[in-house]
């Protein structure tokens, strides 16, 4: 049966994004449907009816939801190339635990860093920069957080590059005076196809958010 | 070199108590360390920097945390019982649910339990229909994982055993065989089988007093 891959997705998610760079990453042809937030679709609210959010991968009709497992369906499904995720079951543990742990803690912080004022806002933007900090100590000197290849954890983390812009206004820092291992690492990344073409641009996203925001605060 | 396998648990905590359950089923010997979450040990500490949490488990000497996390390596490091679906879409499957489980059915349930007072009628609604979800995703089977234990069954030993435990501390009761016809008959069937019911946590007075000292006796009296 010819294989059929569709995508529900949102351009500036960065969990959508992490779908298209791994399929990207293993060449595979599928279709990209823009859902509209505000009006989604009926086929996502069939797809995902649990959670009713994007990206849902559609693979020869059947759904698979919540990004970090679909880029680990992707890779175990697709595995002729570019293998995202080690061989070696402990360097998987590992992978597993900083892909959790970037979903766990940059959200998070970044909620708390747009919705706060004053001292709250202060904390938040120490919380930020300390979760940054420990991203940057994990990567070390290896130039991906897989390794020598990029791999699970960097797609994970990096296409919350395309928001820097964004947290970084909003939290009145900047990631390269702070952690500049982080800004090379991501630079890196870029470097590759399908990270670069996947990535919309920073300063799009930030219009995007101050939009979604101006909109929320004025209802 | 002769293998060595440490667990960092609690006795009373689920996540804890799921690691137990895969190296049972996978017939791991293991050298298990009580901690006190009050006073958590270096050697914790130095396992598991970025948390500091439990369950940790040391494989010769190597550490890895996050339950779900420990079970995939489990799984993955040790033939013998299958813990995860071979098929990608069911492995995905498993995934998604067990996730579920743990980020909306545990706070969930948590705040259903032990909630303000003012929201508890909306908490146990909520409760209950993340619940239903999960009514629906067992459906005829015997198991989440089919015909033996699986994944999704070992992290659902929140569901199997610890919801009764909050149920009875906090006076909330969440999981009825009316509403749960499936469920409730999953739950008894996952609390007696074997390489379950020996690694539950025994003293079911001193783990629901636990809870209550922790948590109070619950938001329910006013709705009575």
């Amino acid at each position: 049966m010819a294989e059929k891959v569709v995508l529900l997705d949102f351009w500036a998610s960065m969990f959508g994004m992490r779908v298209r760079v791994a399929l990207a990453e293993k060449g595979i042809k599928y279709e990209y449907r823009e859902e509209d937030l505000k009006n989604k679709s009926d086929l996502l609210l069939q797809m995902n009816p649990i959670h009713k959010k994007i990206p849902v991968l559609i693979h020869n009709g059947k759904p698979i939801c919540e990004s970090l497992i679909i880029v680990q369906y992707i890779d175990e499904v697709w595995n002729d190339k570019s293998p995202l995720l080690p061989s070696d079951p402990y360097k998987r543990a590992q992978a597993r635990f900083w892909a959790d742990f970037v979903d766990k803690k940059v959200v998070d912080a970044w909620i708390k860093l747009r919705s706060t004022k004053g001292e709250e806002h202060e904390a938040a933007k120490k919380q930020f920069l300390e979760i940054l900090k420990t991203l940057e100590e994990e990567l070390g000197e290896k130039p991906y957080f897989g390794g020598e290849t990029f791999g699970f954890v960097d797609v994970a983390f990096v296409t919350f590059y395309s928001w820097f812009y964004t947290f970084e206004t909003f939290g009145e820092f900047s990631t390269e005076a702070e952690h500049p291992k982080i800004i090379a690492w991501a630079k890196r990344c870029m470097q590759k196809e399908s990270v670069a073409k996947t990535l919309p641009d920073q300063q799009k996203v930030y219009e995007y958010v101050l939009g979604v925001t101006k909109r929320s605060l004025g209802e | 070199m002769a293998e060595e396998v440490l667990l960092f648990g609690v006795w009373g905590s689920p996540f804890s108590r799921r690691v137990e359950m895969a190296l049972k089923l996978k017939g791991i010997q293991y050298k298990y360390f009580e901690e006190d979450l009050t006073n958590k040990s270096p050697t914790l500490l130095k396992y598991n920097p970025i948390h500091k949490k439990i369950p940790v488990l040391v494989h010769n000497g190597k550490p890895i945390a996050e339950s779900q996390v420990i079970l995939e390596y489990i799984d993955e490091t040790w033939k013998g019982y299958p813990i995860f679906p071979k098929d990608p879409y069911e492995r995905a499957n498993a995934r998604f649910w067990a996730k579920f489980i743990d980020e909306k059915c545990l706070p969930g349930i948590f705040n259903a339990c032990w909630g303000e007072e003012k929201q508890h009628e909306n908490a146990v609604k909520e409760a209950c229909e993340l619940l239903k979800h999960l009514e629906n995703e067992i459906g005829e089977k015997k198991y989440f994982g089919g015909e033996a234990i699986g994944f999704l069954d070992i992290v659902a030993n929140f569901i199997g055993f610890w919801l009764g435990i909050f149920e009875e501390a906090s006076g909330t009761k969440l999981l009825t065989r009316e509403e749960f016809p499936k469920l409730s008959n999953w739950v008894g069937v996952f609390v007696s089988s074997s390489g379950i019911k020996e690694n539950l946590p025994p003293a079911r007075d001193k783990l629901i007093a636990y809870f209550r000292s922790q948590f109070g006796t619950g938001s329910t009296d006013a709705t009575k």
